[in-house]
């Protein structure tokens, strides 16, 4: 290739990269200038000092620390609970034979096709019927497996874990959770890792479901609380801004520390299929 | 996704031939192991599945008895125009995001592909909108289309042009919408078909080289055919995805689907029709169609694309 063309391909590459960014970039500015800046023509392009005045206007009007650490709450309880149920299954259905198996894969394979308004009515009744509606509980206990991890996991584990190594550990005296703790999770280490972060993504960003079962407006997850934000103070747009923004940056840090794993992860699911 | 590649799995869990057949109760550890998901499955997935479906031949507001009514719900579905409305404007969405969204996926893919710096950098920056909260983003896409202050109203102004009420107007909401959809989803489907390209064997272009085929010649008979799996994928994915657009529309015109219900899709006319008309019966059959109506785009997608790569 030669030099100019070259040049030119990464202006373009980098082109893309700024508008995948520049909502960052404007949600920050916008957080750090008062309504009345954003209202104006030429717009404002640079960041201001109205910052600590537009949080306090969020947590003045709505619970957002503690929505947030709900949100967390979730998202930790959620990704652990995933990632120990559904390598359990997954190790399970890669290694080992017993009567049914195949029909059990069948089933998990087809849970993956409905899709999420098919159920949403009758377990909010459920929901009722526990007393879950307003918890925390009614998000996690219902996503504490999912056969996407578990699909996801044991093609990783009929790859990387060999059977010399099971047989191994068996005659050294391990058990079946011997076998798991020992061989299992330790060679599984980067899947699981991708799977975490897809989990806790996911939770973190969740919001269909919240917004039905969390019926209590000071008892929300982060996406409802920011959602109820926009609805009640919509033309106070640096605050809610403010709220965006604080919404969108654990998760963007988070995903930068775990990026490179991440997205191995998540393209080779696409084309080992 | 297909799972004939799998070998069967040597086990400990085997009987050896000639060992005498055990007990299914040797097995308990695996059928433990296994169970929190089926458990989970069964309560919340299977039951209410199973129920929505009861539910749309019945009549039902939440509190008093159920009734069965037989197929009243699906003729009124068929007779509601409504219905179709959100029909049409999911369908219109998902074809004004998706097209977009999967082309400049593939250029940025074929030239991130060429690249040789940056590779990881841009790779980075190109997934973040997709890890990005969808609340948060509508909120920021709903202010970029803005009458009084928005980016692009600016930006008209700027070149002389008429401003336009985007989210007050049928077509504007579209744009819109579906502009934050291509933005959130671009870039994902750039790194999938990044992926797939690097698995193509280069010794497939140097043959292409050696014949003599130029770049469009060589990415038409050779990249293309080689990505068809990958870009199945990706087509699926944004079909599922697409016929269940909500919280693009519901959080930035609202849950009316503002003006004309231009943003109102299926699934939020589901949401209205349970969560705020209370009407569990008709809003059954609204998800039973739903369902219906993904696995008969899958099925359509994998026909197109699986049909003419076995001939």
């Amino acid at each position: 290739m030669n030099r100019g063309r070259g040049i030119l391909l990464h202006v373009l590459l980098t082109i893309a990269g700024l508008l995948c960014l520049f909502p960052f970039f404007w949600t920050l500015v916008m957080a750090t200038n008062t309504t009345s800046d954003i209202y104006r023509y030429p717009p404002k392009f640079t960041f201001g000092s109205q910052f600590d005045d537009n949080v306090r206007h969020v947590l003045e009007n709505v619970a957002f620390f503690s929505s947030m650490a709900n949100t967390a709450i979730v998202a930790i309880s959620t990704t652990l609970l995933v990632l120990f149920f559904d390598s359990l299954a997954a190790f399970t259905f890669a290694k080992f034979r017993f009567p049914g198996r195949k029909t059990l894969f069948v089933v998990l394979l087809a849970t993956m096709l409905l899709p999420a308004q098919l159920s949403v009515v009758p377990q909010f009744q459920t929901m009722v019927a526990f007393g879950w509606v307003g918890s925390l509980k009614a998000l996690v206990i219902p996503a504490a497996a999912n056969a996407f991890g578990i699909f996801w996991l044991r093609q990783y584990f009929q790859n990387s874990v060999h059977d010399e190594l099971i047989e191994a550990a068996t005659l050294d005296g391990c058990g079946f959770l011997g076998v798991y703790r020992h061989v299992a999770l330790p060679s599984a280490r980067p899947a699981l890792a991708f799977l975490g972060i897809f989990t806790f993504v996911a939770s973190w960003n969740d919001y269909f479901w919240p917004l039905i079962v969390l019926t209590d407006p000071d008892h929300l997850t982060l996406q409802v609380a920011l959602s109820s934000l926009n609805k009640a103070h919509g033309v106070d747009y640096s605050m809610v801004m403010t709220g965006a923004l604080l919404a969108m940056v654990p998760l963007v840090i988070v995903f930068i520390v775990f990026a490179r794993q991440f997205i191995k992860g998540a393209t080779e699911g696409a084309i080992r299929g | 996704m297909t799972l004939t590649a799998t070998a069967p799995p040597r086990s400990t869990g085997t009987p050896a031939p000639g060992r005498p057949r055990k007990s299914i109760w040797s097995y308990w550890r695996f059928y433990l192991a296994l169970s929190p998901f089926y458990v989970l499955f069964a309560v919340f997935g299977l039951y209410p599945v199973a129920s929505t479906i009861l539910l749309a031949f019945q009549k039902w507001d939440g509190l008093g008895p159920r009734q069965m009514v037989g197929l009243q719900n699906f003729r009124f579905l068929i007779e509601d125009s409504t219905f179709w409305l959100s029909l049409w404007n999911t369908l219109v969405l998902f074809v004004m995001s998706t097209a977009p969204t999967l082309t400049i996926a593939l250029v940025l893919a074929v030239m991130l592909n060429s690249a040789i710096r940056f590779k990881g950098v841009y790779r980075i920056a190109y997934f973040i909108p997709n890890i990005t909260s969808l609340v948060a983003a509508a909120i920021f896409f709903a202010a970029v289309f803005s009458t009084n202050f928005g980016l692009i109203n600016s930006g008209l102004r700027a070149l002389g042009l008429p401003t336009e009420d985007w989210l007050g107007q049928p077509w504007g909401i579209k744009i819109a919408i579906s502009t934050m959809i291509v933005w959130q989803w671009t870039g994902y489907n750039t790194i999938i078909y990044l992926a797939g390209l690097q698995a193509i064997p280069t010794e497939q272009y140097e043959a292409a080289k050696v014949d003599g085929a130029g770049p469009f010649r060589t990415f038409f008979s050779i990249t293309l055919p080689q990505l068809r799996p990958v870009v199945l994928f990706t087509v699926i994915i944004s079909t599922i995805g697409g016929l269940q657009t909500f919280t693009e529309p519901q959080v930035m015109v609202g849950e009316t689907g503002g003006a004309d219900q231009s943003g109102l899709t299926t699934v939020l006319y589901f949401y209205n029709t349970a969560f705020r008309a209370n009407d569990y019966g008709y809003a059954g059959a609204i998800a039973v169609s739903i369902f219906l109506l993904v696995l008969l785009f899958t099925a359509i997608n994998w026909r197109l694309f699986r049909g003419r790569s076995t001939e």
